[in-house]
């Protein structure tokens, strides 16, 4: 038995590689794939000089669940549960891009309600999204309540769609065509009661996080990311709209209704993580203001074409498919070959692109900034390994 | 620019005091959690418990499923299995003899496969709700069976038949 | 024979064991209502099911962690890994023998007695130093360097806004301190030096790792600081030293400008132990309020607003004595 081996401190393949520096002062660290603050298994490999960061490398692929292999060997409506999987935290908004893009490449006719519903249902999802992102990224700072107030407000919202879609974190609401149940009133009362609330709680969250003095210290001109930098890494979603562009799927590539709803794209152009957090923060408003507004212009009708698809068979030919989710711009590839399985589907995360820039951004920053910069990425490391 | 960052320090202890609030707020306020198990949460409808078989309306031991095996080929999982037995035969005999009386005809049509068993391995099941949407007779729906527990893999694979007919054995009592 | 045993001795003996058991009761008392004021904060029950309201949930932790198994890392330096927690709980022990609970409830009264408990209450950074540094671990040295820095930073603001109540009584015997104040809340020193009250309770915070100045055990950023490694009852020392740290800083700031014992109606221990579980509260409130502060950012506090402001209040007091 080689007991060199056992006591063989020098580490993995990745740790190995990242080795080699110029310096003999500064300390290797691990910030492992277990690891309280990285959202998800992100291993993150640092190079500290006392408290400062000199390099620093993720290593991705502790959860890679080969999502697109699995697109190749199922049938389209078997893979409709997948995406949200991927992203569970905004999980509809996955399902829309696969859905999409598949009824782009049939030319499948959505009926205005299911549109409506759609827009409804994703940005209800948006919300409880952006709630958990606030929750974790103060519990990452050290505070641990807020968490706990942003789960109920959470659990209401999970309850309001658990109705209607039968799941309450990874739903599979979504058709070709449509949506697979439709709406009740029950359901229209409970989101306006919902939306109400939320906006009187935002009162409470400002008061408690946004203004205190300990979080904006830690929050403001932390992680400066300008914007060319953004261009060159392809970030999109918060990061990119923190940096001062307003650039939002919605409005670049529309999809959907969203051209019918009066809305803001929050934009803040101070680059920092306190930018990031005002933009999400503006966005849990501006959401709030969609679905007052589409269910007021609440259409009737279908909530699925009738003729939709139950196995489509798409002819032949690839299509883009993007919508804009809590962490970004969701893309999906799909080439087809005219069988019921797609040839190819390839995802874009927006996370993937986010993290991208964090090599760069957390030199010469401290550990605790690193923390707060990764925690403003809004990172879901599932839909980065996908 | 000093007296700017007094007014920003102090404003910036004001806030810390406002957070004391807030918290001192909910601490008096009343609980939102629910003491499972000594209370359940209000409303459990709509949400997918694992999948059952419906009872047919004339006899609430059969089930309405007629062994097409929609089900078993939409799965993403494939965790349903079933076996039935085979009417196909009879139907092509009852054809051949068809012209002789016309009698035989409505007997074809209510030779339907007899389901033997029908096994769901809840451990691959994602809730998906694909194989209740697209039974051509309905016999599936979502159950309420939610707070499962068990020691191995072999208790969540269920044996809905045997299921279904003690649900009926029980609403028959 | 109990002639040959002199009575000092005796007194110490069980004025230790009353210590003892005073510590070991306060940290079960702390544990529940910090994790029940934590579960009230955020609207939910807390421990609920061992005893009736949860109240046996700490005797259960106890058990927990007494059975644990005790073992040293590998490349864990075995003396100073096991060393660390019994350095950092030993001085508790000993404050306790200075302080006042009532007017005829001090075990020793000592005329150094608030030297005693500074000087004591300063070892707990060596402590932390060599258990950061034993446990053979980048995460814990990272948190023990943290660690240090803090501790020594945040004592020198502390002794300074002890100073002006030690030139106003003119002694550092805690008796005497807390016998000088009136019974009413506007005769305590409080009144007299509420800049030093604040500026001694942050140092307080700052001293007992308490957040928001909880870097060294940041369990977000290094997994749990300096220890890390530690489990089981070693890990209960840290626990039970942090709680007993927590209670000397409050006994300490109510004798110094509460007025100790003193009360409105009718002194004694009731009042003290009011006073020192109001300020236990309040520093569990503060916790599960705030994030952390960044390391270099309290550095900064230190540095730039408690001291001068320390030092300006000494001035201040020194001249208003002088006139």
């Amino acid at each position: 038995m080689n007991l060199d081996l056992r006591l063989d401190t020098s580490g993995d393949f990745y740790a190995q590689k990242f080795q080699p520096t110029k310096r003999d002062d500064t300390l290797i660290l691990n910030m492992g794939p277990q690891h309280p603050s990285t959202h998800g298994v992100l291993r993150i490999l640092l190079e500290i000089d006392g408290e400062y960061i000199v390099r620093a490398d993720p290593v991705l692929g502790y959860i890679h669940r080969m999502h697109e292999k699995m697109a190749e060997i199922m049938t389209y409506p078997q893979y409709l549960p997948n995406p949200s999987r991927t992203d569970y935290l905004h999980a509809l908004a996955w399902g829309w891009a696969h859905v999409g893009a598949v009824e782009r490449l049939m030319d499948i006719e959505v009926p205005e309600r299911a549109e409506y519903i759609r827009v409804i249902t994703c940005e209800l999802n948006r919300i409880s999204s952006h709630l958990l992102w606030w929750g974790a990224y103060l519990l990452d700072l050290g505070a641990f309540t807020p968490i706990m107030y942003a789960f109920d407000d959470r659990e209401r919202i999970q309850d309001i769609l658990q109705r209607i879609t039968g799941s309450r974190l990874t739903y599979c609401y979504y058709r070709f065509g449509g949506v697979s149940h439709d709406i009740d009133q029950r359901f229209i009362e409970e989101t306006k009661t919902q939306c109400a609330r939320m906006k009187d709680r935002a009162k409470m969250f400002k008061d408690l996080v946004t203004d205190n003095f300990i979080l904006r210290k830690r929050v403001e001109e932390i992680g400066e990311i300008p914007l060319d930098t953004c261009r060159k890494y392809g970030a999109t979603g918060p990061v990119l709209r923190g940096s001062g562009l307003a650039y939002d799927t919605r409005r670049a590539e529309p999809y959907s209704v969203y051209d019918r709803f009066d809305y803001k794209i929050p934009t803040h152009d101070t680059c920092d993580a306190m930018g990031r957090y005002l933009v999400r923060m503006d966005e849990i408003q501006e959401s709030i203001q969609i679905i007052e507004q589409a269910l007021d212009s609440l259409p009737e009708g279908n909530f699925i074409h009738p003729k939709a698809p139950k196995r489509p068979k798409p002819p032949a030919g690839d299509v883009y498919f993007a919508v804009e989710g809590g962490r970004g711009k969701i893309g999906m590839h799909l080439v087809s070959d005219g069988g019921n399985k797609p040839y190819r589907l390839k995802l874009r995360a927006p996370g993937f692109s986010n993290l991208s820039l964090f090599s760069e951004i957390a030199q010469g920053t401290l550990i605790a900034d690193a923390v707060s910069i990764l925690g403003s990425l809004d990172l879901v490391i599932p839909e980065i390994d996908r | 620019m000093i007296v700017q960052k007094f007014r920003d320090t102090l404003m910036g202890l004001w806030s810390l005091l406002v957070g004391l609030k807030v918290t001192a707020v909910n601490f008096a306020s009343p609980e939102v959690t629910v003491h499972y198990p000594r209370q359940v949460v209000p409303s459990l409808e709509g949400y997918r418990g694992h999948i059952e078989l419906v009872p047919s309306s004339d006899n609430p031991q059969k089930s309405r499923c007629i062994a097409c095996n929609t089900c078993v080929r939409t799965c993403p999982g494939a965790c349903i299995s079933l076996t039935a037995s085979k009417p196909k035969k009879k139907e092509a005999e009852s054809k051949d003899s068809a012209g002789s009386e016309s009698g035989e005809k409505p007997k074809a049509k209510k030779e339907k496969p007899e389901l033997e068993s029908f096994v769901l391995d809840f451990n691959y099941c994602c809730l998906c709700g694909l194989c209740v949407q697209n039974c051509p007779t309905d016999a599936l729906g979502f159950s309420n069976d939610v707070y499962l527990a068990g020691t191995g893999r072999q208790d969540f694979v269920f044996d809905l038949l045997a299921r279904l007919q003690s649900q009926s054995a029980k609403t028959e009592q | 024979m109990m002639d040959a045993i002199p009575t000092p001795v005796i007194v110490i003996s069980v004025g230790l064991a009353a210590t003892l058991a005073f510590i070991g009761l306060n940290a079960l008392v702390l544990v529940y209502l910090e994790r029940k004021v934590a579960g009230f904060i955020q609207r939910r029950p807390g421990p609920y099911e061992v005893g009736p309201q949860g109240i046996l949930q700490p005797v259960a932790d106890a058990l927990k962690l007494v059975g644990k198994q005790l073992f040293t890392p590998r490349g864990a330096d075995g003396i100073l890994y096991w060393l660390a927690p019994m350095i950092s709980i030993a001085p508790t022990l000993v404050c306790f023998l200075v302080i006042p609970f009532g007017p005829h409830l001090q075990i020793i009264n000592s005329n150094v007695g608030l030297i005693l408990i500074l000087a004591f209450t300063g070892v707990n950074v060596l402590a932390l130093c060599i258990a950061g540094w034993s446990s053979q671990n980048k995460f814990a040295l990272l948190g023990a360097a943290r660690d240090i820095s803090q501790s020594v930073a945040y004592e020198i603001p502390l002794l300074l806004s002890v100073l002006p109540i030690i030139f106003i009584t003119g002694s550092f015997n805690l008796f005497d301190i807390a016998s000088r104040q009136g019974a009413w809340p506007w005769q305590w020193y409080v009144t007299y030096q509420p800049v030093a009250f604040v500026i001694f309770f942050i140092c307080a915070l700052a001293e007992t790792n308490r957040n928001p100045f909880d870097l060294p055990e940041a369990e977000s950023e290094l997994t749990a600081g300096f220890h890390t490694e530690y489990s089981g009852m070693g890990f209960g020392m840290f626990f039970l030293a942090e709680y007993a740290y927590m209670v000397i800083a409050s006994c300490v700031t109510a004798i110094l400008f509460l007025g100790g014992f003193q009360g409105p109606v009718a002194s004694g221990w009731w009042w003290f132990l009011a006073k020192v579980y109001i300020l236990l509260l309040i520093i569990i409130w503060i916790r599960w309020t705030y994030p952390r502060v960044r390391f270099d950012q309290l550095l900064n506090i230190c540095w730039k607003w408690l001291i001068p402001l320390a030092v300006l209040n000494l001035l201040v007091t020194l001249l208003v004595i002088a006139l």
